[in-house]
């Protein structure tokens, strides 16, 4: 009833900013003054999809669009396709389930994820 | 209630100036109020972070979720870091050191950088009149290490350090009213918020922001681990609290109060506090006693927002 | 170039802080600190010094407030004393971790208990492993000085430190002095306008204050040290210039007929003076002593200090402090472990002494000569205790 899980909706990761060195990585005459990061947004190449035990799956065809999923989610994981449904990332997403709780639509359901 | 945010959230700017990636835990509600706070704020604001489950969660070296200034000094002084970045600008625009564009300044505290250790240096901030905006992200103890009781746990809560024993109910104090201290200040905005009533808290946070002088928005955030709830009940808890009248969402704007989501019959506080695991104890004389003190404390808001009617209608 | 004019020497220290242009000063009333901050309080309100002046409700606040001003890129100052260094230490450890070149007078006095709002230094010694750059100074001049002089080394690319100048509480800060103030067009040119190198604006975010986890801890404060340790010929370097525009000059460590002494006083702040004179006259009397002032104190100077005790067989140190339990003074255990490695270390005499505002004069030297000379005096003791 609702429908084949699809996660094709998975969104690749924008390559346009590099992966930090780890903390590890760092020698101390590597690190600003004061450790300052000055690149804004850094933990955007911090995957937190891992955690995940559930994932939101949506049925377009009840989708209305309305972005209820997208202002609820903690995880800034939805953004809206150029066709106008809002979708989660995958590489951010916890699984928290608010977005399925919240739809008004009823047009999000959380799934197991497999064991690996 | 549930679809009254339907439709119009997609209002709200798409802009998001906390990066994903941070480590907040799943269905955190206190990121969630963080979130929708600094999208009110946009782009020209300078944020000063009191230690807590914010400043850790968004700030791990190297991984910062931060896309505007942002600044972490201690525990209990976001208002006097954020005084300190106002004063700076005020003299550096006047002495042309920089342009004077508009840059709003942000303080940022859970309950207890607010409420407790760093409740003497925000009133300070608040009296010398500072142009700046403190946000208190109250999730009503400090679950940063580990759920230990704050000034601004509710009564009746089980915490780690406020137990459940057989000689003790839980928090034995009412929350502190931080709304009622702040305006003690005189202060020209206050107003309290909710993640889960996005519009509304978007609404406080862009008026406290361009307020002349302090503002304080005290914003009830719900912690699905500290409180004992499912992940996804997050933004379903942030609406009982309101619409059982445990949390009302109301400001003060130069001293008048006026209740901004309104609530025409409260629901039992039987609904908000059951299913909590901090109030599963909670026997129902001591619910009965709960619930008889916040709806007298509703009615007085509601009496006070009236009076402001009145006055209104009369001028 | 400037004329002597008698003042107060806390107005001295205001004068300067008016003369660096400061943008931010946040304070909050302690004595003896208080005659500097309600001095620069009236330039501001006298259009003499465009400033905000911030009378912050906390010690904890006066120096947060100037991380936050000093982050926005502003040029801030605070002063404070005793129970209000202990007030704000929390904050004090974190300006150097964030490398913000603040610049801070501590009028020293003694922490409580019992109350004493006199002068020693066991306040500043409760911060002594900080991270600031430590200055003594130990006149009305040198505390005007040292104003201008802890901007142009803490602002430096190549330092970013804050610098705490320590003045004797009273003795220096409530005592009228004849001082030479200077040329505004002189300091203008000695010290440049601030130029932060991150500075808190949404044109470029920056996030100040990440924590670290234990795989980065450890790295940060090796870079931090690294920093302070650099520190070191700049100060020299700061020195060297303003005595190009002013003519006094000043170094690490302070020498007065060290050259061939066999004996010799190790002072800070402004016992120096007292001791000065006490090597006058025991020199009238033909003894081989000399004097030593410790000016800089973080970083210590450890090779300044070892060509300046030359081959002095004794030395006598002076500390303001207790350290309850310990192997002496503070400045003492300090000296003792610099020496550990020479081959020929001299014996060491340590006296703590004018705690809580208790005078030492010239007298008092003499007598700890004395007993030093005559084996009575050895590793430590409290100097001119009753009972």
């Amino acid at each position: 009833m609702l429908g084949t899980i699809n996660r094709s909706f998975i969104l690749p990761v924008k390559g346009e900013k590099q992966m930090p060195k780890a903390d590890s990585e760092y020698l101390w005459n590597e690190l600003q003054p004061g450790c300052v990061i000055t690149e804004p947004g850094t933990s955007r190449v911090y995957y937190t999809g891992d955690w995940r035990a559930f994932y939101p799956v949506l049925q377009k065809e009840r989708c209305i669009q309305c972005g209820i999923c997208w202002i609820f989610c903690p995880d800034m994981a939805y953004q809206k396709d150029e066709k106008g449904y809002f979708i989660a990332d995958l590489n951010y997403c916890k699984g928290c389930g608010i977005c399925a709780r919240e739809c008004p639509a009823d047009a999000i359901h959380m799934e197991k994820e497999k064991e690996i | 209630m549930r679809n009254i945010n339907a439709y119009v959230v997609k209002t709200l700017s798409s802009r998001e100036y906390i990066a994903p990636g941070h480590r907040a835990c799943a269905g955190c509600g206190e990121v969630l109020a963080m979130r929708q706070v600094q999208k009110a704020l946009g782009r020209n604001v300078i944020v000063a972070s009191a230690t807590g489950c914010m400043e850790i969660v968004s700030s791990p070296f190297p991984f910062s979720s931060w896309e505007v200034p942002w600044i972490h000094v201690a525990f209990e002084n976001a208002a006097a870091v954020a005084g300190g970045i106002e004063a700076a600008l005020k003299v550096l625009q006047r002495k042309g050191k920089i342009e004077g564009k508009k840059i709003f300044v942000a303080a940022m505290a859970g309950d207890g950088g607010t409420a407790d250790i760093g409740l003497q240096a925000l009133s300070g901030a608040l009296e010398r009149g500072h142009n700046f905006l403190f946000i208190c992200y109250d999730n009503e103890a400090y679950m940063n290490t580990g759920v230990q009781r704050s000034s601004s746990t509710p009564f009746g809560a089980s915490t780690m350090t406020s137990p459940v024993g057989s000689a003790q109910i839980g928090q034995l104090t009412w929350k502190k009213n931080m709304m009622a201290i702040a305006a003690a200040h005189g202060i020209p905005y206050l107003a309290t918020a909710s993640p889960s009533y996005p519009m509304d808290l978007s609404e406080k946070v862009a008026k406290a922001a361009k307020t002349e002088g302090p503002a304080y928005v005290h914003v009830l955030s719900v912690c699905p681990s500290g409180w004992g709830i499912p992940s996804d009940a997050t933004v379903k808890f942030g609406r009982l609290a309101v619409e059982t009248g445990f949390f009302p969402l109301y400001e003060i704007e130069e001293g008048k109060y006026r209740i901004t989501v309104d609530v025409e019959e409260l629901l039992p506080l039987e609904m908000y506090l059951k299913p909590q695991g901090r109030f599963r104890h909670l026997k129902p004389e001591l619910i009965e006693q709960i619930s008889r003190r916040v709806r007298a404390e509703w009615r007085e808001l509601n009496r006070k927002a009236e009076e402001q009617k009145e006055i209104e209608e009369r001028e | 170039m400037g004329k002597y004019l008698g003042m107060e020497v806390s107005f001295a220290a205001a004068e300067a802080v008016k003369l660096c242009n400061v943008d931010v000063v946040a304070a909050y009333p302690i004595t003896p600190q208080t005659h500097i901050v309600e001095r620069l309080s009236q330039f501001v309100a006298d259009g003499e010094l465009d400033a905000e002046f911030v009378p912050v409700e906390s010690e904890h606040s006066a120096l947060s407030l100037c991380v936050g001003s000093q982050a926005a890129g502003a040029r801030s100052f605070t002063c404070t004393s005793s129970q209000g260094l202990a007030l704000m230490s929390e904050i004090v450890y974190i300006v150097p971790a964030l490398r913000l070149p603040i610049v801070m007078i501590l009028a020293n006095r003694s922490l409580s208990g019992p109350l004493s709002i006199w002068n020693d230094h066991s306040d500043v010694m409760s911060v002594r492993d900080c991270g600031w750059i430590q200055l003594f100074v130990e006149n009305g001049q040198e505390v005007f000085d040292h104003v201008i002089i802890a901007y142009k080394i803490a602002e430096n690319h190549n330092v970013l430190l804050p610098v705490m100048i320590n003045m004797d509480g009273f003795i220096l800060s409530h005592m009228f002095e004849p001082i030479k103030l200077m040329e505004q067009e002189d300091v203008d040119a000695y010290l440049p306008p601030y130029q932060p190198k991150f500075v808190l604006h949404p044109d470029k975010p920056v996030t100040m204050g990440a924590y670290a986890m234990p795989a980065l801890f450890t790295e940060a404060k090796k870079a931090q040290e690294e920093a302070l340790l650099a520190s070191y010929p700049h100060i020299l370097q700061a020195w060297k210039s303003w005595e190009k525009v002013s003519g006094r000059s000043y170094h690490p460590v302070e020498t007065f007929c060290s050259e061939d002494a066999e004996t010799l006083f190790i002072t800070m702040g402004s016992l120096g003076e007292t001791a000065g004179e006490a090597v006058r006259v025991l020199r009238g009397q033909g003894k081989k002593v000399g004097l030593l002032k410790l000016r800089l104190w973080r970083p210590f100077p450890f090779h300044d200090f070892y060509k300046a005790i030359g081959n002095a067989q004794r030395l006598i140190v002076l500390d303001r402090a207790v350290s309850y339990g310990g192997p002496g003074g503070p400045v003492a255990g300090e000296i003792r472990s610099a020496l550990y490695n020479m081959e020929n270390r001299p014996q060491v005499i340590n006296f703590v002494a004018g705690l809580g505002g208790r005078e030492v004069s010239v007298e008092s030297f003499l007598e700890m000569f004395i007993s030093s000379i005559e084996g009575k005096a050895s590793g430590y003791q409290l100097f001119g205790v009753r009972g």
